[in-house]
């Protein structure tokens, strides 16, 4: 119960705390939460725009939950992203890839590899190396996206995108198309499949109840003998291999090339979206469709009432913040501390005393 | 290349670590203060976008840049009081909420910051080292930041105050063993509360010198990580302030290698130039870090070294 009513408070915390921001502003708080609802889930419109992003969000979210359950925190899912796009784009322009479902399938392939071996590489850097995987992950999404952009404005530039330099066009046949009549494209159906398996190859089969054990207990799991580092580098390389698919998806199905509107924060609103879900994977689909919805409503609150396109971030920002302050409401964690808290300096003295 | 070239090259490779150098010193002596007290705070990349944009905001509404530098480490410092009393809470995990700063301290200077993107903000006056020489690009390169003479003097200072005084033995018995610091009768949370603030008070100065002084403009990439960089680099420097300047003046040159590489009139791999401090990071961290063991100089109680 309370792994929905503590992200839902703080949800809400955070709602009227960005209305307490934008009031300051002169902007009706009002006016912006109805906009905020109404640029996600409004109408058939709003959906499909939230749908959309919602897509890559559930994949860069595994990118978060996957290694978070070995005991991870892994927050390079922008390199990851970045990579995948440019895997895709690069496969496509290198070989003569059939023009079929065939073809889609080898460039997201192609994608979810990069992403794969980019984020295994922070793992393989903690394992052998005792390099922390938060600074490394995200050093290299830096270095990543630095690859990018050599690769895009350089060997692989069209020549014809002049003040926009892309790669080549992926040709028709491998292009990810809508749903039926709507907008959205087969990206979505991917994630939550992608989402669901994950959470289940967690909960139900024994590498993933391995996974788990060495993330919870690490003792444990050298007592029993399980692969530490084998498992850590697998739970790192799935992640990764989310991330690098949504990147391929992305070019394959929106942007139709890799080039720099690939950068959109993807793999850093993936990070919330899988600490709100508490890095459960089945629950990462609700929450990033969720965000998804305040990423749509960004645009909407910027042409309606002048706010800045920062806005979302900063609802984000807020948002986060109160989840993890939330933890401290779990189970009456609270109490015991607040008693400390009370009795001051002589309690403190007690050497017992937990540390955090 | 000439040996003209040559000069330019190697005094734009210099300029760039007096001046890139700086944001990256300050945010590594901020870091290693919060460190010393046993809390990682990954959230200082947020703290330094955020104080960047107060800076230059003071700057530009005061009309002194002196003003804009202290509203910038103001801010740094209040954004780092809110992680530091945010992981006081019980079961708040310091490197999650680190995250969750980041993002918050850039969605709040990006939102309140639009409108400083177009003007121009008044400048922190340059100290200039070169009018011995002839060549205009060692000039212009020995253009130094007043606050570098500032943040050499924290250092030396942070350095003797760890080792000989009162409070700096408090800060480094916090980091390394909570329950004695207990057992003496301190509170642990308050000793890390107000490390976590002057850290960000001293990384707010880094941010200051990016909007005031180089690159002296405000802008939303106005910093790629820096602040990131910088926790890395206490690593590297292993604790130490006085480390810390060496650390932060080679990650400085090493960022300035692809702008001094295109005033020679070199542009290919500009943005694989531009990757170098990260990846440099990355290989000092391979070389330092061992698995299974804490790195020397490490504070006992810091998770991210556990």
């Amino acid at each position: 119960m309370q792994n929905i009513l503590l992200p839902v408070g703080a949800i809400a915390m955070a709602l009227l705390l960005f209305g307490l921001v934008v009031a300051l502003a002169g902007v009706n708080p009002v006016e912006v939460w109805a906009l905020l609802f109404l640029g996600a889930f409004g109408d058939w419109f709003s959906w499909q725009n939230t749908l959309l992003r919602a897509a890559p969000l559930m994949l860069t979210a595994l990118c978060v939950a996957i290694p978070a359950r070995a005991g991870l925190v892994v927050i390079g899912g922008e390199g990851a992203l970045v990579l995948g796009g440019l895997a895709c784009a690069a496969l496509a322009h290198a070989v003569p890839l059939p023009d079929s479902a065939a073809g889609t399938l080898l460039v997201c392939l192609a994608g979810a590899l990069a992403g794969a071996l980019w984020v295994a590489l922070a793992g393989w850097l903690r394992q052998y190396r005792g390099i922390n995987e938060t600074i490394s992950s995200l050093l290299l999404a830096y270095v990543a996206i630095g690859l990018f952009k050599h690769v895009v404005e350089g060997p692989l530039r069209d020549p014809s995108s002049l003040n926009k330099p892309s790669t080549p066009a992926l040709s028709d046949g491998l292009l990810m198309g809508p749903m039926g009549t709507s907008d959205v494209h087969w990206g979505l159906v991917i994630g939550v499949v992608v989402c669901l398996a994950a959470g289940w190859w967690l909960r139900l089969t024994p590498s993933g109840f391995s996974v788990r054990v060495v993330g919870a207990n690490p003792r444990a799991a050298q007592l029993v003998g399980l692969p530490a580092t084998r498992l850590v580098l697998l739970s790192c390389a799935l992640g990764g291999a989310a991330a690098g698919l949504a990147g391929a998806i992305e070019v394959a199905a929106v942007h139709t090339s890799a080039n720099a509107a690939l950068i959109a924060g993807y793999g850093y609103a993936g990070i919330l979206v899988s600490f709100m879900a508490r890095h459960n994977p089945w629950a990462i689909v609700p929450v990033a469709i969720l965000f998804g919805g305040f990423g749509a409503a960004g645009s909407l609150l910027q042409r309606r009432l002048g706010l800045p396109d920062a806005s979302v971030l900063l609802l984000q920002g807020m948002a986060f913040v109160l989840i993890l302050a939330s933890e401290a409401l779990r189970d009456g964690a609270w109490k015991p501390w607040l008693a400390r808290i009370v009795r001051g300096r002589s309690a403190m003295a007690s050497p017992q005393g937990d540390t955090r | 290349m000439t040996a003209d070239q040559w000069i330019i090259f190697l005094s734009g490779i210099l300029g760039g670590a007096l001046r890139v150098g700086v944001p990256f010193l300050f945010v590594s002596l901020g870091e290693c203060l919060t460190e010393k007290s046993g809390r990682i705070n990954l959230g200082l990349e947020g703290v330094l976008v955020l104080s960047a944009m107060t800076a230059f905001g003071g700057s530009y509404l005061s009309g002194s840049p002196w003003i804009g530098v202290l509203a910038g480490a103001t801010a740094g410092a209040l954004l780092a009081t809110l992680h530091g009393l945010l992981c006081s809470l019980p079961r708040v995990n310091d490197v999650a909420t680190g995250i969750a700063l980041m993002i918050l301290g850039m969605g709040l200077a990006f939102y309140l910051g639009k409108p400083l993107i177009q003007p121009q903000a008044p400048q922190l006056p340059a100290w200039s080292l070169g009018g011995w020489s002839d060549s205009s690009a060692v000039r212009s390169a020995l253009e130094v930041n007043v606050l570098l003479p500032i943040g050499l003097v924290l250092a030396v200072l942070m350095w003797w105050a760890f080792a000989h005084t009162r409070l700096g033995l408090l800060v480094r018995l916090a980091g390394d063993s909570a329950s004695a610091t207990r057992a003496l009768g301190y509170s642990v949370s308050g000793i890390r509360i107000a490390a976590t603030a002057a850290g960000g008070f001293i990384a707010g100065l880094g941010g200051a010198s990016l909007t005031l002084f180089y690159p002296g403009s405000w802008n939303e990439g106005i910093s790629s990580g820096q602040g990131l960089i910088a926790v890395a680099l206490v690593i590297f420097a292993r604790w130490s302030p006085l480390r810390c300047v060496a650390a932060a003046m080679l990650f400085g040159g090493a960022g300035a290698i692809g702008p001094a590489l295109q005033s020679v009139g070199i542009g290919w791999g500009y943005h694989l130039f531009n990757i170098v401090p990260y990846v440099l990071t990355l290989l000092i961290l391979a070389i330092t870090c061992r698995p299974g063991t804490v790195v020397r100089g490490s504070p006992g109680e810091l998770s991210s070294t556990r």
